[in-house]
C-alpha cells in the first residue's frame, strides 16, 4: 500500500470525514485513514447537537458559520442522518439567569441570529415536563439535531464519490516529518499534507499537542415522543463546559427523531477508559431528574462514554503545525465537532490552497499556542498542557 | 416524587432461580449461609421449570423448591439487576422502585434464552419462540384442537411437544434441524445415562403419534386466510404443512450481560459462550461464582450440580463442593453430547432473504445488514440491537450469521428506569 496523495487525512471521524470530502471536492488527490470504523470514535459518542455558542466571539463564528453550511447541506441530507431542526431552548432557573438570557439574547441578534425570550409561563407550554417556576429560557429556533454516524458515513460516501480513497482498520503508526505516514504494517504512504483528524488520540501522533481527553457520559431512554421537543440545556452549562479542573455535570437533554430522550451530560478529565463510572453518572442523572422530574421513571436502554479532544482555550486547532508546514491539524473540537466540522473543514480546505476563508482563521491557528512539537517518535498518549 | 429505596444485605446472593440458582441457594442456605434469591420473572423456576412453584409437574422441580423454602432461603421474585460493582453491591428494581443488595458472596445462576434465526415470515403474529410457546401452554393458555408445527433444534422441541399433546393440541410436525445420524447417535449415546434413557422412552411413548423429521427446517412461513402454512426442506425437497401456529427455536445461548457488566471473563466461541470459570466454579473475580446454563448450555441435571457446588463453594464447604465434581463432570460431558447432537447446520446462514427481518426492536432487515463487517459498525449505521432488547434476540443471530463478535457490554444490565441507575454510584453505605 502505497502511492502518492496531496493530502493524507488520518481518523474517520466527523471531522476528518469533512474535510476528506472538503479536500476532495475541491479537486486534490485524498486519502483518509481511519484506525477502526468510520464515524465509530468520539462521533458515535456525542449528542449530534448543532448548535450557535458565544463562549467567546472566536466560538460563536465557527459555529454560526458552521451551523449555516448545515442548513445548506441540509436538503442533500439522506433520512438516516435523522436531521431535525428542533431548536435549542437555554433554560434559566431563577432571575438571575434569565439576566443571562437577555444578555445572550442581544448577543446572538446583534450578530444576525435569530432568538426568542420565552417567558417561565410559556416555557411550561412549550416544554410541559420541565420542573414548574423555571424563569424562563432563550430559544434559538435555528439550531438542530443529527445522528453523526449516519452523516459522518454519507460525507465519507461524498468524499469517496469526488474521488477519495477511504481506509477502514487501517490504523497509522506514526507521522512522519516529511509529509507521510507510516501505517502499522510497516509500510509508509507519501502525501504533500498530512491531516492529524485523530481526535483526542491525536497527541499520540503530533507529540506535544495541547490536546488532553475530556471524558463524557450520555445515557438514552426507551422512545417516549414528546416528552421534551426541543434540545434543552441549563444555563449553568457554560459553567461546566467551561470551568474548573474538576469533574462536572449539567442537564441536557436531546429528543431524538425515534422518540428516544438522550440525556447528559458530563466533563473529565484524566479519567482513563471507556468505562461506565456509576459516581459521575448518578450525578449527572440525578441533575437532569432536578430540571425534569419525570424523567425518573424512564426507561433507560443504554449508558456509554466518549472522549472529547479539549484544547486549553475551547477552540479547535486548525491549521498546519508550528514550523511544519507538511503536518496539519483538525483536532481539539471538545464538544463541539459535530457542529464545527462543516466549518472546520471549508477552513482547512480554504487555507490548504491558499484561499481566503470566510471567517478570520488566526483564532484557530495551532500557533497560538507556544508549544513546541516533540521530534521523533510516538508520544505517550494523550499530553498535559 | 422521591420513592423509597430498599436496602438488604445477605452472606450469598443468588441470581437466577433456575436449577442452578435454586440448587445454589439451597446448598449456601443448608451451610449455614444467609441467602438471598433473585429473580427477574415472577416465579421461580426459570425456563425448564416455569410455572412448577404453583403448579407442579416434575417430582424433580417440586422437590428442590420444597428444599430450598426448608433451608430459609429468601426469595425476592420479579427482581431485576442492573448492575454492580463486582464487588459487594449490586443495585437492582422491582416494579416499585430501586433495591440495593449487598453481598459476601455473589453466584450468577442466569439462565439462557431462546436462539432465533431470521427465516422469511418468523416476525408474523402465527410464528412464536418455542419458549414463548411452553410458557403460555404452562399458564393454561387454550391450544386444545390447534394445529402446531414445531421447528428448529434441541430437546427443547420435545418438551413442546409433549406439552402442547398433553393439553390437547396437535402437532403436525416437528421437525428438527440435526440429521438422523446426530440424532440417533445421542440417543445410543443415552444407555450411559440411565435417567436420560427413561425420560426419553417415555417422552418418545407419549409422542408417539408426533411426525419427527430429522434433517429437516424451516424455509418460510406465510398466512392463508386463518391458517399458517410452513414451508419445511431438508435441502433438496420441500413440504408446506397448514396449522394455527409456528414455535420455532435453534438450542439456547447464555445470558451472560451482568457477568460482562461486572467483569467476569466470558468463552466467545460461537455454540461455547459461557462465563469461564474455576473448578469451584468461582470466575475471575473473587467471591463471584457462576453456575448452570451461564457457564454454557449443557441442561438442567449439569445446572444443579454446578449450582451446588457454586453454592457449597461460596459458603467455605470446600469438601461438600469437591464431593461433586465426578457427578459435575458427567453432566458436563452430557451436556458436550448435546451439542454436538445439535450442532447448527451451515444452510441455516442461508434462510433469510434480503427483506426479511434481523433485528425486531429497530425493524432492520438481513439486506441492510449484510454489507457491514462488524457488529458494532451495523449498530450504527443500522440501529441493529439499539432497541430495548439490546441485542439480547439480534445479537446471537448475527453471531451465527456473520461470526460478529458481540459489541461490549454497557450498563444496565437489563432496561432499567432512570432513577435506578442513579443509585449505581451511591456507593456501599447509599450515602
Amino acid at each position: 500500500m502505497s502511492g502518492t496523495y496531496d493530502v493524507i487525512v488520518v481518523g474517520g471521524g466527523i471531522v476528518g470525514s469533512a474535510c476528506a470530502w472538503e479536500c476532495a471536492r475541491r479537486g486534490l488527490k485524498v486519502l483518509m485513514v481511519e484506525a477502526g470504523i468510520v464515524g465509530g470514535g468520539a462521533t458515535a459518542a456525542g449528542m449530534g447537537h448543532l448548535v450557535v455558542m458565544d463562549d467567546s466571539e472566536a466560538q460563536f463564528a465557527l459555529t454560526a458559520y458552521s451551523c449555516q453550511l448545515w442548513r445548506e447541506l441540509a436538503a442533500e441530507l439522506p433520512g438516516s442522518v435523522e436531521h431535525e431542526v428542533c431548536g435549542t431552548l437555554w433554560v434559566a432557573a431563577d432571575e438571575w439567569e434569565m439576566g443571562e438570557v437577555e444578555r445572550k439574547a442581544r448577543y446572538y441578534e446583534e450578530r444576525g441570529v435569530a432568538v426568542e425570550v420565552i417567558g417561565g409561563k410559556r416555557l411550561e407550554q412549550l416544554e410541559p415536563n420541565l420542573r414548574a417556576g423555571m424563569a424562563g429560557a432563550l430559544r434559538v429556533p435555528g439550531d438542530a439535531v443529527i445522528y453523526p454516524p449516519a452523516a459522518t458515513h454519507w460525507m465519507s460516501e461524498r468524499a469517496g464519490e469526488a474521488g477519495a480513497t477511504v481506509w477502514r482498520g487501517v490504523e497509522v503508526r506514526q507521522i512522519l516529518e516529511e509529509g507521510a505516514v507510516e501505517l502499522a504494517g510497516g509500510a509508509v504512504v507519501e502525501a504533500f499534507v498530512v491531516v492529524n483528524a485523530a481526535g483526542a488520540t491525536a497527541g499520540r501522533l503530533t507529540p506535544g499537542l495541547p490536546v488532553r481527553g475530556r471524558k463524557g457520559h450520555l445515557a438514552i431512554t426507551d422512545r417516549y415522543p414528546g416528552f421534551a421537543r426541543h434540545q434543552l440545556i441549563e444555563l449553568g452549562y457554560l459553567k461546566s463546559a467551561h470551568g474548573e479542573e474538576g469533574d462536572s455535570v449539567a442537564f441536557n437533554i436531546q429528543p431524538r427523531k425515534t422518540g428516544q430522550m438522550l440525556v447528559g451530560s458530563s466533563r473529565q478529565y484524566g479519567a482513563e477508559g471507556g468505562e461506565v463510572e456509576p459516581g459521575i453518572l448518578g450525578r449527572m442523572l440525578r441533575r437532569a431528574v432536578a430540571y425534569m422530574p419525570g424523567l425518573r421513571l424512564l426507561n433507560v436502554v443504554r449508558v456509554w462514554t466518549g472522549e472529547r479532544a479539549a484544547t486549553p482555550d475551547k477552540l479547535p486547532l486548525i491549521g498546519p503545525v508550528p514550523g511544519r508546514s507538511s503536518i496539519w491539524l483538525a483536532t481539539g473540537h471538545e464538544g463541539l465537532g459535530i457542529t464545527t466540522s462543516l466549518g472546520t473543514a471549508r477552513l482547512l480546505g480554504e487555507r490548504l490552497v491558499g484561499g481566503d476563508p470566510e471567517i478570520p482563521y488566526k483564532p484557530y491557528d495551532p500557533g497560538r499556542f507556544a508549544w513546541v512539537p516533540v521530534a521523533g517518535q510516538t508520544g505517550a498518549g494523550v499530553g498535559a498542557w | 416524587m422521591s420513592r423509597q429505596r430498599r436496602d438488604e444485605a445477605y452472606d450469598v446472593v443468588v441470581v437466577g432461580g433456575g436449577p442452578a440458582g435454586v440448587a445454589a441457594a439451597t446448598a449456601a442456605a443448608e451451610s449455614g449461609k444467609r441467602v438471598g434469591l433473585i429473580d427477574e420473572s415472577p416465579w421461580l423456576g426459570g425456563q425448564i421449570w416455569r410455572g412448577e412453584a404453583e403448579r407442579p409437574h416434575s417430582e424433580k422441580a417440586r422437590r428442590w423448591l420444597k428444599r430450598l423454602e426448608a433451608a430459609g432461603v429468601t426469595v425476592r421474585v420479579g427482581v431485576s439487576v442492573v448492575g454492580g460493582d463486582g464487588a459487594g453491591w449490586l443495585v437492582a428494581e422491582d416494579r416499585r422502585g430501586a433495591w440495593r443488595i449487598g453481598y459476601e458472596a455473589l453466584i450468577l445462576a442466569t439462565g439462557a434464552r431462546d436462539r432465533f434465526l431470521p427465516f422469511p415470515g418468523w416476525t408474523a403474529p402465527h410464528v412464536m419462540g418455542v419458549g414463548g410457546l411452553q410458557t403460555l401452554v404452562k399458564s393454561g393458555w387454550p391450544v386444545a384442537g390447534k394445529r402446531v408445527a414445531i421447528v428448529g433444534s434441541g430437546p427443547l422441541l420435545w418438551a413442546l411437544a409433549e406439552g402442547v399433546t398433553a393439553a390437547g393440541g396437535v402437532v403436525v410436525v416437528l421437525a428438527e434441524q440435526a440429521s438422523w445420524e446426530s440424532v440417533r447417535r445421542f440417543g445410543a449415546g443415552l444407555i450411559r445415562y440411565p435417567a436420560k434413557l427413561v425420560q426419553a422412552i417415555g417422552l418418545r411413548a407419549r409422542l408417539a403419534g408426533v411426525p419427527y423429521w430429522c434433517g429437516w427446517w424451516p424455509a418460510v412461513t406465510r398466512s392463508e386466510g386463518d391458517w399458517a402454512v410452513v414451508t419445511v426442506t431438508d435441502g433438496t425437497s420441500r413440504r408446506e404443512l397448514k396449522c394455527d401456529l409456528v414455535a420455532f427455536g435453534f438450542g439456547l445461548v447464555p445470558n451472560l450481560e451482568l457477568a460482562r457488566l461486572l467483569g467476569c471473563g466470558t468463552r466467545d466461541e460461537p455454540g461455547w459462550e459461557g462465563v469461564e470459570v474455576g473448578l469451584d466454579q468461582e470466575t475471575g473475580l473473587s467471591g463471584v461464582y457462576a453456575a448452570g446454563e451461564a457457564t454454557g448450555v449443557k441442561g438442567a441435571e449439569a445446572a444443579l450440580v454446578e449450582g451446588r457446588v457454586a453454592g457449597y463453594a461460596a459458603a467455605g464447604r470446600r469438601a461438600e463442593a469437591e464431593a461433586l465434581y465426578g457427578l459435575r463432570d458427567r453432566w458436563r460431558r452430557f451436556g458436550a453430547m448435546l451439542a454436538q447432537a445439535f450442532a447448527l447446520r451451515a444452510e441455516l446462514k442461508t434462510l433469510a432473504d434480503d427483506d426479511t427481518i434481523v433485528c425486531r426492536c429497530e425493524d432492520v432487515t438481513y439486506g441492510r445488514l449484510r454489507t457491514w463487517r462488524t457488529a458494532r459498525e451495523a449498530k450504527l449505521m443500522t440501529r441493529c440491537g439499539m432497541g430495548p432488547c439490546q441485542g439480547r434476540v439480534c445479537g446471537a443471530a448475527c453471531r451465527f450469521l456473520w461470526s460478529w463478535e458481540p459489541d461490549r457490554v454497557r450498563p444496565p444490565a437489563t432496561v432499567a428506569r432512570l432513577e435506578t441507575l442513579m443509585e449505581l454510584g451511591t456507593g456501599g453505605n447509599g450515602g
